[in-house]
């Protein structure tokens, strides 16, 4: 486990920032390089099970220490050595993009079109990148912090007010 | 590609069409277990592309989660995987635990393995009720049904709800299971393994189930770890992985059982897997009954336990009596949640459920991040329909075992 993470940190010391041990080992990670990075642990260190992919937003979170707004986290297994890694990306609001990791997951195609629902990330390189959960003409991205979680009745969605109106008895 | 409107009035208004032939499949057919909606492009019968659109259901249970304390955000969790909700409370109970760095008391961990134990043989019982229902099978679904009242009667006698039961808390468990509660189950655990020998009588080498299911959406292993496949699906095609071995939780530790693996990765070998894990669960049940005597008189619920409902400020605990055994409300001294982060999964019955959960300190969590099984399981019916007839579809959606409420969250 230390050798593993020594390793990453020295092989990859262009991408991985820190090395935290929480209840599982994290490895923060840059943006640029992340696509190479993520490839090797996959091929070479046999991280061949992706568990999930969400975003978090940090936005006016108590004792930040860091800038970017945005995380986006990754869970990966090793299936053979029962390893669980956790990695963690920032992003920056105004700069709001990452790579996709659908090239190498099948998987990540649903888990990053909810990423860019929710919280408006775009993933560059993915192939379909479109709303999952809510409509596709849906205003706003629902799990951003600053997204209300409910709204009065004047400000409702335009589309549901329309079909609202025309089926009014 | 146009979009799936204008394609649609195309066709309804027949105008001159060269392109393949579109089909909306649900949202509202009876085979797609909910309010999925498939976008297929067929040539002849065949399935050349299918899209998926889910969302219908969409509640919005992460962000409802930051606005509700802990103790709160279990009850949301019902509502997910409604058929197995003790398994989606366990998930959320054990990522809130670690958070909290509470311990919890052994009869209480027993107590939650069985709970889960059953929700997987309701589940299990249900899935094949409906999956051989969509392929042509009657008499499975009234034999399944019969078996899953069983069960659901003995659920209202533990905590009173038959479906949606928030049985499991944080920190341990809602009260205490009666010496009826225990009677019973033993009673059921001894009776049910004939009647997994009767469903398979009915289809197990039944011509049509073999025709209808050998052969029919086959996933290679490293496909099927591609696709995020997990539970029974995943082991169908011969993966050995199972949280409940690869991270213990709960007393899973301390049981014996065995995971079927499959070998084709078929719907045939999905199904067999369901099967024999039936069998399974019924063994943990019965090795958790006979391992309560120990801990008889245990406390269910940790010393700490937050209450139920979590107070903002965090008010000194004052000294006060012992309580009861199966005293529900507790004093409203809170344990303090640390800000930090917690990842928790088990394997519930449709695939593996994993809870990522952030903290900032306050009683509410900052974030509430749960991946469900189903989710994935849709994202790979396009890869699993290729090349398929519309009728082997509903054997595929059918052998996901998927449910909508789980997947649109």
């Amino acid at each position: 486990m230390e050798e593993l993470l020594n390793e990453l940190k020295e092989k990859f010391s262009s991408v991985v920032i820190e090395v935290q041990e929480k209840d599982y080992p994290t490895l923060i990670c840059k943006r640029n390089g992340f696509v190479d990075f993520i490839k090797y642990l996959k091929e070479e260190k046999g991280f061949k099970y992706l568990i999930d992919l969400c975003g978090v937003d940090y936005l006016n979170y108590p004792k930040k220490n860091f800038e970017e707004r945005f995380k986006v986290v990754y869970h990966l297994y090793n299936l053979d050595t029962k390893v669980l890694l956790r990695l963690k990306v920032r992003i920056p609001e105004e700069d709001c993009w990452h790579h996709s990791v659908t090239p190498l997951w099948r998987t990540a195609d649903f888990f990053e079109r909810e990423c860019y629902d929710m919280f408006g990330i775009k993933f560059k390189g993915h192939p379909n990148l479109k709303r999952v959960l809510m409509p596709d003409d849906w205003e706003g991205h629902p799990l951003r912090k600053d997204y209300p979680l409910y709204l009065e009745e004047e400000q409702e969605w335009e589309t549901y007010k329309k079909i609202a109106q025309k089926y009014k008895r | 590609m146009a979009t799936y409107l204008e394609i649609n009035k195309k066709q309804v208004n027949g105008e001159k069409w060269e392109e393949p032939f579109y089909l909306n499949m649900g949202p509202q057919h009876p085979s797609t277990h909910g309010v999925l909606r498939l976008f297929l492009e067929l040539e002849g019968e065949t399935i050349v592309n299918c899209t998926p659109i889910i969302g219908y259901l969409h509640r919005g249970v992460e962000k409802l989660g930051e606005n509700l304390n802990y103790n709160q955000a279990i009850v949301l969790s019902d509502r997910l995987d409604y058929i197995a909700s003790a398994a989606n409370n366990t998930a959320f109970a054990l990522a809130f635990e670690k958070l909290m760095n509470l311990e919890v008391p052994r009869r209480a961990k027993l107590l939650r393995t069985i709970a889960c134990e059953m929700a997987r043989i309701c589940n299990h019982l249900l899935w094949l009720a409906t999956h051989a229902l969509d392929i042509g099978a009657m008499t499975v679904f009234l034999y399944c049904f019969r078996d899953r009242e069983w069960l659901l009667n003995i659920y209202e006698k533990i905590c009173g709800a038959r479906l949606t039961h928030t049985y499991v808390r944080v920190g341990g468990v809602r009260q205490d299971f009666t010496q009826e509660i225990i009677d019973d189950l033993y009673k059921f655990t001894e009776e049910f393994p004939s009647r997994i020998y009767d469903y398979e009588t009915l289809i197990d080498v039944n011509r049509i189930w073999l025709k209808r299911t050998k052969g029919i959406a086959v996933v290679p292993p490293e496909d099927a770890i591609n696709l995020g496949l997990t539970g029974p699906c995943l082991r169908g095609s011969g993966v050995y992985y199972d949280v409940r071995k690869f991270r213990p939780y709960d007393a899973y530790g301390e049981v014996n059982f065995v995971v079927p693996t499959g070998k084709n990765g078929d719907t045939y070998d999905r199904y067999r897997v369901r099967m024999e894990e039936l069998r399974q669960s019924n063994f943990i049940i019965r090795q958790c009954l006979d391992k309560l005597p120990e801990t008889e008189g245990e406390p269910v619920l940790a010393e700490n336990a937050p209450d139920l409902l979590m107070p903002e400020k965090i008010k000194k605990p004052e000294p006060k009596p012992v309580p009861k055994k199966g005293v529900i409300f507790r004093g409203a001294d809170v344990p303090v949640v640390p800000p930090g982060e917690a990842f928790a999964a088990i394997e519930s019955p449709k695939g593996e459920l994993s809870v990522y959960v952030v903290s900032d300190g306050s009683n509410k969590p900052w974030r509430l991040r749960v991946r469900t099984p189903s989710f994935v399981h849709i994202s790979a019916i396009p890869y699993m329909a290729k090349n398929h007839m519309i009728a082997d579809l509903v054997a595929i959606i059918g052998t996901l075992d998927i449910v909508l409420g789980d997947s649109d969250r």
